[in-house]
This record gives structure tokens, C-alpha cells and sequence, in this order.
């Protein structure tokens, strides 16, 4: 990743600027207004795939590090959240975060294991180590192997709030999703981000400047793993259910997939391009296997001729960064 | 006599079988040793192209009518000029970019290539009739041994020395790892470069495809067959180091008798196995046993 | 071509029919929905066919005539839990869907029949086999048709055992499908005398399964059972021919194969399997003619016990609208436990309290390539057993609903 060769795209961290404003204003906007016209549960699906996405792409925009193995703590965490409300019968706030915790856990283990290796050795490693988690939820007989862990109670938000019903639940969502957003936000545009920023353009000089470069390489990871952790909690309370299909090798594909069409290394960019990727499965859902072509293309066609990806683009054009 | 509880005869068994096992994870972990030694494309693509191999040997008997011995010749060429495309065509614009990119063009065309086939042939596999002259097999006194599953360990034992000693011995194969290293220079020695990368591409994808013809006959023909197959060779190419030709091909054996062991012992371990020898691997030694720091 | 005469006459009847018997029917349409595995392991067993089925039904009850307005919609689940009732969920608060049919995959059946049972909708699946949706998941607005897992072990494994198959070695699948068919099928052998020798568990989509046959090669058993579905069975019996299993004197207990399985398999590595089924296109001249309108539409694929549940569901299922002239999941689903079945593929039948439906089994053997003398001519009839020997007593299921 450093070097002379043309790398991923550099995200330009400064203060947020206003385009950056008005762009947040307008997500916001649509995420509050929508569910008035759009299906609610869709909505909510798109907002923890937006968030899981900007956690991957916090790693891969702002690092350089392509794990092609976030579906681990997506699904560990979905997991961990859904057992803990289910069988412990912990409320939704409390077993969300068990999800996350336990993300960042894993991501803290894997990191260790991982943040050596550089470039294409460390998405194999980060693949590679995603398929044992596969395998470990595939046994484990608290996941419920095929079955998954179904019929997750909602519950109630800090012993007061039912979140049955959509009209609760879609708030506590919202909250969450901005929330985590304007978390990564923060980050990105820290004095740490900006130690990340230069590891990423420069190593061996931020090594020299005396940085710790494998520590804070490991503390963003850790960082990714747990937002990702938090988007799959939340994921596994709207759907009241856990699979293995959170924890498969094709659903690290997807968030890859969904960070390139919207733009590596763009703040927005994972988000639209999470929405994209999500109505198009859903509208496609009837043509089947065409999905999985549908996408295939879509990765073939972005990397060779739309790497910077929608908002990428927008942010080009407008020379502004998004 | 028992060992660890298993009769040895049944042990041998395994062994035996976790060889031919380990046939296949060389065969293929060789061909994407060789694109990665080359190109340092990790060519995800590979496992859909060892589909492509079986599928192609598959329409070859069932509408053109030709036999299984044809087709260990032409699949692998078909498959490979298909490889040729991809590189002149798509490949070769990301030489210039990070090479995380070729990861993700590779990703996308698996995808592409087990789409279409899933749509066209299903999920259910099709059958691909084991060639006369290779079936049955002999009983050798601890297992009953088909001729197809022998043949399969010596054929491939045979693909890959041979070429190893390709790269590794001749001249050809000199250049080759010449290009690797300094392919500016080599070009000025008058080499086409570029072309020798688009055919070396082309004999990694050859490869996935062989390997697809010799699984069609014991394995179902269907479009899933590489899917999950192929990370499983990609923990295999990162254990034994990811461009040693060599060592993908003793990883690729051992790995197969190693897996074998386990599903004795232990089967429910038998998926994650490899995975765990990675990681102990890449804790130890991460440039894999064989390979060298990149 | 038939399909365009199917939905031209589905097309038809919501055209033209109104009426006032649709005063309680929710929008005054019938909205069926058909979930299954249209593009994966299951697509041959379920898949499209099972939406032709669903059609055929509605054709046959003469909705149009009766003035009923009838839509049937289809999806893909992909074997997914996740993916099955996020459509569920759309179908049942969007798209006004009444109920949900067929759903192969056990996983993706117990998810809908708890999400079936919150929104008070009508789940009647033909396709799953886990025998906990009448057991400890058994809901009011659930009905189980076509086959499950306590009737497979108990079909072929007692069958088997009282004709000399006493020693048996299980190769499972390792997850709860192949768990609870091996548990069962063990408990049918013990219980008529058998012993089981051994068991081996076998990772989910194995593609090779050289060594665990082997092993079951080295047990001696008489019988080696194969506790698993789809794909696995298939390569299973495949690699048996290969290794001389049958040749050697072992014979395999599929515990659960398709007509479509054998047709992948071919006569020639399937022959002498030996399992259990519902239904069978070759059993009387109903079938026969349903099998042949079916694979008129079916690209010549004849239809599975899947299939022919789908088929025979949706024909009992309007049958109770037309009788209490409302869609309500839970009031039609009671309708259809108090009405016994009468139809075309399975005859007559009863669906018991728990929800399970209750009709004859047979259990058939693989023709040898010789004996078979047309298309799809695959299984010999070796005995019939009567309906209500083929399921679990109703005590035992551990049900709520069962006084």
C-alpha cells in the first residue's frame, strides 16, 4: 500500500466542511422522513448495513487495510446480542451492546493476529480467520447452527420502552445509526485520524516521526470491528433473528461491494452505497441467482471503471470532499 | 494393531484418501502460486474457473460427444484461453493500480461466472459418467482403492513436478521468474513481457481447469464446486508461501493427508483445520514454510 | 405454454370476479404465497414447480367460477432464515399476502412459522422437514404437510430393520436437520431390534466423502444410513458406488431423497436405494395425469412429493375459505383441521390438532437401470404404511396445542 503505486483513494481528512453539513442534514432528513413512505423494516435494514458498511470502509479509507473478512464481527456480535436478549433476557440496550463488545473483542484478537501483514496478505488472513468464525457459529450449539438463533425478543428499551413495533424500534435504529456515523465521523477527523492518515501515506516516515504505527493500525481495527459489531446487534433486533449468513465469507464480499460503489474512503460513500446494494437485492430478489451476476458486474465494472464510486465522483466534480 | 484407537488399516485408508484430496488442493493452489508468483494477482476467480473446467468437460460429452481423455486436454485449454481474455481485456488495466484491485475484479467475475451457471444449471449438480477404462479399482488389502481416485494422485503428482520443473529448470521458466523480480528489465533484453504474463495467466486458469475436468467424474458437477473450495486453497497458498511453486505443492499434499488425519480423529474439525495451521503458520514464520518475505 | 393458459385464466378470474361472498375476504383477494429454494439445492425438490403446483391447485378449485379472486406471488428464500422472513415480513405487512406456501429448508419454515404466528396469518408448508413444527414450534396457524423427520426415520428405518437391515452406521449431517434424523432414525432401529454400530458426522455441504465411507465400509454394518439432504446425499451415493459399497454387500438408507435427487443421481448409481416418500407420480391414474400436466409446465420434470404437497395445500386451504367465506390465517387454518382432505395426490387424509397432516407412506426402492421403461419410471413400490402408522402418535410431540 505505500509506494509509487496509484493506491485506493486518500481520504482528505480537514473540519467538516459545508458540503459535508448540508450532505449530513440531507441523510438525516431522508432516514427521519422516509418511513413515511417507505417500509420501515426496509429502512432499518439499510441503516445497519450502512453502518456496518461505514465501519469496514473506516478501515479500508482511512487505513488502507482491505479486511475481506467484517462479516466476523457482524455476525459474532449478531449472534452475542441475540443470545443475550433471547436466553439471558437482557434488554435490548444492554444486549446490543454485548454485540458490540464482543466485536470488538474478536476484532482485538484477530487484529493481533493480522495487523503485520500488509496489502493482499492481510485480506487473506482476515478471510481466512473469517472462515474459522464461520465454522466455530456452524458448531457452537448456542447459535443454532442452520437454524440460527430465531424468535429474538425486542424487548424493552431500558426496562420502560417495547420495542415491538416498528414506531419504536425505527427511532432507537435512527438514533443508533447517526450515532455510530458521527462516531466515525469524529474519529476520521482527530489528531488520531490524522496519525492514521499519515501512516497511510507514509509508513516508514511515521515511523520515524516515533509513532507506534502497529498500535494504532490495531486500535483502528478494533475500532472497525466494534462499530461492525454494532450494526450487526442492531441488525439482529430488527429481524429478531441471527444466521449464519451474517457470518459468511459472501457477506465480507458485499460490504466490500457496497463501500466501493459509494465511493472508498468517502464519509458518505458507504452509506449510499449500502442503499444501492440493498434495494437492488431486494428488487432483484425475485430474478433469483441474477442477483449474484447483477453484483459480480457491478464489482467488474467499478474496478475497472468507477473506482472512486458515486460519491467518490460527486466529490470529485465538486472538489470537495464527502 | 491399533493406533490412537484406529485400526491401522482404516488409518491408512485415510491416509490414502487424504492424498488424493491433497491431489486437488495442489493442483489448484499450484495454479494460483504461479499467477500470484507472476502477476501478485490473487486470482479469486480461480475457483469458478475449476467450475468452468468440470462444466466444460461436462458440455463436451453431453453435446459434442467427447469422451473424458479429450476433454482433460481441451477443457484445460478452453478454460485457459478464457483466462487469456480476462487479462488482455480487464487484468491488464490494474497492473498499474494497487493490487488489491485485481482481488476485487477477480471477486466480481466469480461472482459473474457461478451467477450464470446457477441460473442455468441450478444448485443440484449434474453427472459426469467416470471414463471406462478408470473404474473399478483393487482391493488392496487395507482399503478398497478405485482406479479413478489412483490415477488422480499420480496425474496430478505428474501436472505439477512437471511444472515446477518448467519454472524452476528451464529457460523459459527463467524468464519467467526473471519478470517477476525486474520485468522492466527483462523487456529491454527484448522479452515480450506482456505476453508472457497473459499466457502465464492463462496456464494458472489452464490449471483450475484441469483440475475441474479430473473432480467432474467423483464430485458432483455444479456450480457451488468452487465456491467455498477455493479459500480453503488460499489458506493452502498463504501456509506453504504465496509464491513458491514448490511449496504450494508440498502444502497442497500435506494439507490433503493432514485433513484426512482429522477427519479421523476428530471430523468435526475437519473444515477449520487449515485455517488454524494458517494462523499458527503465519504467526511463526508469515511469509508461509516455503515462501520468501515479499 | 400451459403456464400462459394458467395465468391467462388466473388473470381472468381477478378480472371478473367480485361478489358479495368476498365481503370479509381482507382487499377481497386471496393473496397466496409461494416461498422456496428457487435457485439452490432445493430448486428440483421445491422451487419454481412449486409455484406451478400452487397455480394448478387454484385452476382446479375453479376459483373464477366460485367468485373468488385468487393471486398467487412467488420468492426465493436462497435456504436462508434471514432472507425468508424479511420477505415474509414484506409479504405479510405490505403486500397483504394470507399465506404462505411450501418454504423447503427447515431453518427458513420455523422463522416463518413464528413470524406466521404473530401476524396471525395461515402457514401450510410441503416442504421442510423438521418434525418440531408440529412438536414444540406446533402453532395455530400452522399446518405441516407432505413428509417430516419422524416419519422418514420411522418409514425407512423400522421398514428396513423387519427386512434384515439389524446393523446400521449413520452418516450425518452435521446440524440440527441431520442431529434430529439421525436421533430419530437411531430410536426407530433400537426400537424394532437393530443396533447401530457407528456414526460419523459429516460437515454440511461435503464434497467428498471418501473417508467417512470408509469408515462405514470398516463397521461391517448391513446398512449405512444417510442421515442428510440435497447435495450431500447425492455425493454420498455417488462416491458409495465408487468405493464398491453396495457391491461389497452394504446397502445405503437414503433418510431423505427426491424424486429429483434420483434423476441426478441416474438409475445406474441410485439403484436399490431405499427410502421413504408421500407421494409418487406412478401410484393411480390421478397422479399420473397430475404428473403429466405438471411436467407439461415443468420442462418435462416431473413433480416431487414437494410438489404434489403444494399442489394438495392450496386445494384444501381454498376449500376452507369457500367454506367460512373469510381469509382469517387463524379461522382457516381451524377450518382446515375440522375438514377432512380429499384430494387428487394423497386422498383422503385428516390434519390433526398439532397441525400435521396425516396420510399413507410408502416406502420405495430404486429400480435397477433395466427394470425402468419410461421417463421418470424410477421407484418400485416395496410396501405402503398406513396413515395412521406413518407419524408420531400425537401425544408425543410435546405440542401446547394437544390437550
Amino acid at each position: 500500500m505505500t509506494g509509487n503505486a496509484p493506491g485506493l483513494p486518500i481520504a482528505r481528512a480537514t473540519g467538516a466542511t459545508r458540503h459535508q453539513q448540508i450532505a449530513f442534514l440531507v441523510m438525516a432528513g431522508f432516514f427521519i422522513l422516509a418511513p413515511a413512505v417507505i417500509y420501515p423494516v426496509f429502512l432499518m435494514k439499510l441503516m445497519c448495513f450502512a453502518l456496518f458498511a461505514c465501519a469496514f470502509n473506516l478501515l479500508i479509507g482511512y487505513v488502507g487495510l482491505l479486511s475481506f473478512g467484517h462479516a466476523m464481527f457482524f455476525g459474532i456480535a449478531g449472534y452475542a446480542t441475540a443470545h443475550s436478549a433471547k436466553v439471558w433476557g437482557f434488554t435490548p440496550e444492554l444486549a446490543i451492546l454485548f454485540g458490540t463488545a464482543s466485536a470488538g473483542v474478536l476484532g482485538l484478537l484477530v487484529g493481533l493476529l493480522a495487523i503485520r501483514r500488509l496489502g493482499i496478505y492481510f485480506a487473506m488472513i482476515t478471510l481466512a480467520l473469517a472462515q474459522m468464525v464461520f465454522f466455530f457459529c456452524l458448531q457452537a450449539p448456542f447459535t443454532g447452527g442452520e437454524d440460527g438463533i430465531q424468535a429474538v425478543p425486542r424487548g424493552k428499551l431500558l426496562g420502560l420502552i417495547d420495542l415491538t413495533s416498528a414506531s419504536t424500534m425505527y427511532p432507537f435504529v435512527l438514533a443508533i445509526f447517526l450515532g455510530g456515523f458521527l462516531l466515525i465521523y469524529r474519529i476520521v477527523h482527530s489528531p488520531f485520524g490524522q496519525v492514521l492518515k499519515a501512516i497511510r501515506e507514509n509508513e516508514s516516515r511515521a515511523v520515524s516521526l516515533g509513532y507506534d504505527v502497529e498500535r494504532y493500525k490495531l486500535l483502528a481495527f478494533v475500532l472497525s470491528a466494534t462499530l461492525a459489531g454494532l450494526a450487526g446487534g442492531t441488525k439482529s433486533l430488527v429481524f429478531q433473528l441471527a444466521s449464519l449468513t451474517d457470518v459468511h465469507w459472501t457477506m465480507s464480499g458485499e460490504v466490500v461491494l457496497m463501500s466501493l460503489v459509494g465511493g472508498l474512503g468517502t464519509i458518505f460513500g458507504p452509506v449510499v452505497g449500502a442503499a444501492v446494494i440493498i434495494t437492488m437485492q431486494n428488487y432483484l430478489a425475485q430474478l433469483g441467482a441474477w442477483v449474484t451476476v447483477v453484483q459480480g458486474i457491478v464489482f467488474v465494472v467499478c474496478v475497472l471503471a468507477f473506482r472512486r464510486g458515486i460519491i467518490g465522483e460527486i466529490a470529485h466534480a465538486i472538489k470537495k470532499p464527502l | 494393531m491399533d493406533i490412537f484407537g484406529i485400526p491401522t488399516q482404516a488409518l491408512f485408508g485415510q491416509l490414502l484418501i487424504g492424498l488424493i484430496n491433497g491431489s486437488f488442493y495442489a493442483l489448484l493452489s499450484l495454479g494460483l502460486a504461479v499467477i500470484f508468483g507472476l502477476l501478485n494477482i490473487i486470482n479469486f476467480t480461480h475457483g469458478a474457473q475449476y467450475m468452468l473446467g468440470a462444466f466444460v468437460a461436462y458440455l463436451l460429452l453431453n453435446k459434442l460427444g467427447i469422451g473424458y481423455w479429450w476433454s482433460l486436454l481441451l477443457a484445460p485449454i478452453i478454460v485457459g484461453a478464457t483466462g487469456v481474455v480476462i487479462e488482455r481485456l480487464m487484468l491488464s488495466k490494474l497492473y498499474k493500480l494497487d493490487h488489491l484491485y485485481g482481488l476485487l475484479l477477480t471477486f466480481g467475475l466469480a461472482l459473474i461466472i457461478q451467477g450464470v451457471f446457477r441460473n442455468e444449471y441450478g444448485s443440484a449438480g449434474q453427472p459426469y459418467a467416470m471414463p471406462e477404462q478408470l473404474s473399478g479399482g483393487r482391493n488392496l488389502g487395507f482399503m478398497f482403492l478405485p482406479n479413478y481416485r489412483a490415477w488422480v494422485i499420480v496425474a496430478s503428482l505428474v501436472v505439477c513436478l512437471g511444472t515446477w520443473y518448467v519454472i524452476e529448470k528451464t529457460k523459459l521458466g527463467s524468464y519467467l521468474r526473471a519478470a517477476t523480480e525486474n520485468p522492466q528489465l527483462v523487456q529491454a533484453f527484448g522479452i515480450n513481457v506482456p505476453r508472457m504474463i497473459t499466457l502465464t495467466y492463462g496456464f494458472g486458469v489452464g490449471l483450475a481447469g484441469l483440475a475441474g475436468v479430473m473432480a467432474a467424474p467423483i464430485y458432483q458437477v455444479s456450480p457451488q464446486m468452487g465456491a467455498d473450495l477455493i479459500i480453503v486453497v488460499f489458506a493452502v497458498v498463504v501456509i506453504g508461501g504465496m509464491g513458491s511453486i514448490m511449496g504450494a505443492i508440498i502444502t497442497g499434499f500435506g494439507l490433503g493427508i493432514i485433513e484426512g488425519l482429522t477427519k479421523v480423529f476428530y471430523p468435526e474439525a475437519s473444515n477449520t483445520v487449515i485455517f488454524i495451521i494458517m494462523a499458527i503458520v503465519l504467526l511463526i514464520r508469515p511469509a508461509g514454510l516455503f515462501g520468501t518475505q515479499k | 405454454m400451459k403456464r400462459k393458459l394458467i395465468s391467462t385464466l388466473v388473470g381472468a378470474a381477478l378480472a371478473v370476479g367480485v361478489g358479495a361472498a368476498n365481503a370479509q375476504i381482507s382487499d377481497g383477494v386471496i393473496k397466496i404465497g409461494v416461498m422456496s429454494d428457487m435457485s439452490s439445492l432445493y430448486a428440483d425438490i421445491g422451487g419454481p414447480g412449486s409455484t406451478l403446483a400452487a397455480k394448478m391447485a387454484v385452476e382446479d378449485f375453479g376459483a373464477a367460477k366460485k367468485g373468488m379472486k385468487v393471486e398467487v406471488v412467488s420468492a426465493d428464500h436462497q435456504n436462508k432464515a434471514d432472507v425468508g422472513s424479511s420477505v415474509a415480513r414484506q409479504w405479510y405487512d405490505v403486500d397483504k399476502v394470507d399465506a404462505i406456501f411450501d418454504v423447503p429448508n427447515s431453518a427458513v419454515a420455523l422463522a416463518i412459522n413464528q413470524l406466521t404466528r404473530e401476524k396471525g396469518k395461515a402457514f401450510i408448508d410441503s416442504g421442510a422437514a423438521s418434525s418440531d413444527l408440529t412438536g414444540k414450534a406446533c402453532s395455530p396457524n400452522t399446518v405441516h404437510w407432505t413428509y417430516d423427520t419422524w416419519m422418514l426415520a420411522n418409514g425407512t428405518g423400522t421398514a428396513i430393520v423387519k427386512t434384515g437391515g439389524d446393523s446400521w452406521f449413520f452418516l450425518t449431517s452435521d446440524y440440527a436437520f441431520g442431529h434430529a434424523l439421525e436421533r430419530d432414525t437411531e430410536a426407530a432401529v433400537l426400537k424394532n431390534g437393530g443396533k447401530v454400530l457407528g456414526k460419523v458426522r459429516h460437515p454440511l455441504n461435503t464434497q467428498d466423502f471418501s473417508s467417512f465411507l470408509l469408515q462405514a465400509q470398516s463397521s461391517k454394518a448391513k446398512v449405512i444410513g444417510l442421515a442428510n439432504a440435497g447435495g450431500d446425499t447425492i455425493n454420498s451415493v455417488k462416491q458409495a458406488a465408487e468405493f464398491g459399497i453396495v457391491k461389497g454387500g452394504q446397502s445405503l438408507a437414503g433418510m431423505l431423497v427426491f424424486l429429483s435427487d434420483v434423476h441426478g443421481l441416474g438409475l445406474d448409481k441410485a439403484q436399490g436405494l431405499v427410502f421413504t416418500e408421500t407421494f409418487y407420480w406412478d401410484l393411480n391414474d390421478q397422479t399420473r395425469a397430475f404428473a403429466k400436466r405438471f411436467a407439461a409446465g415443468n420442462n418435462g420434470k416431473y413433480p416431487t412429493m414437494v410438489h404434489a404437497g403444494v399442489y394438495a395445500g392450496v386445494l384444501h386451504y381454498l376449500k376452507a375459505i369457500e367454506a367460512i367465506k373469510t381469509d382469517d390465517g387463524t379461522k382457516v387454518i381451524e377450518q382446515m383441521k375440522k375438514t377432512p382432505t380429499d384430494d387428487p395426490l394423497f386422498g383422503k387424509g385428516t390434519i390433526r390438532a398439532d397441525g400435521r397432516k396425516i396420510h399413507p407412506a410408502y416406502l420405495v426402492e430404486v429400480k435397477k437401470p433395466s427394470e425402468s421403461k419410461g421417463p421418470y419410471d424410477y421407484y418400485k413400490i416395496r410396501a405402503t404404511i398406513p396413515a395412521d402408522q406413518a407419524f408420531r402418535p400425537l401425544a408425543e410431540g410435546g405440542c401446547s396445542l394437544v390437550k
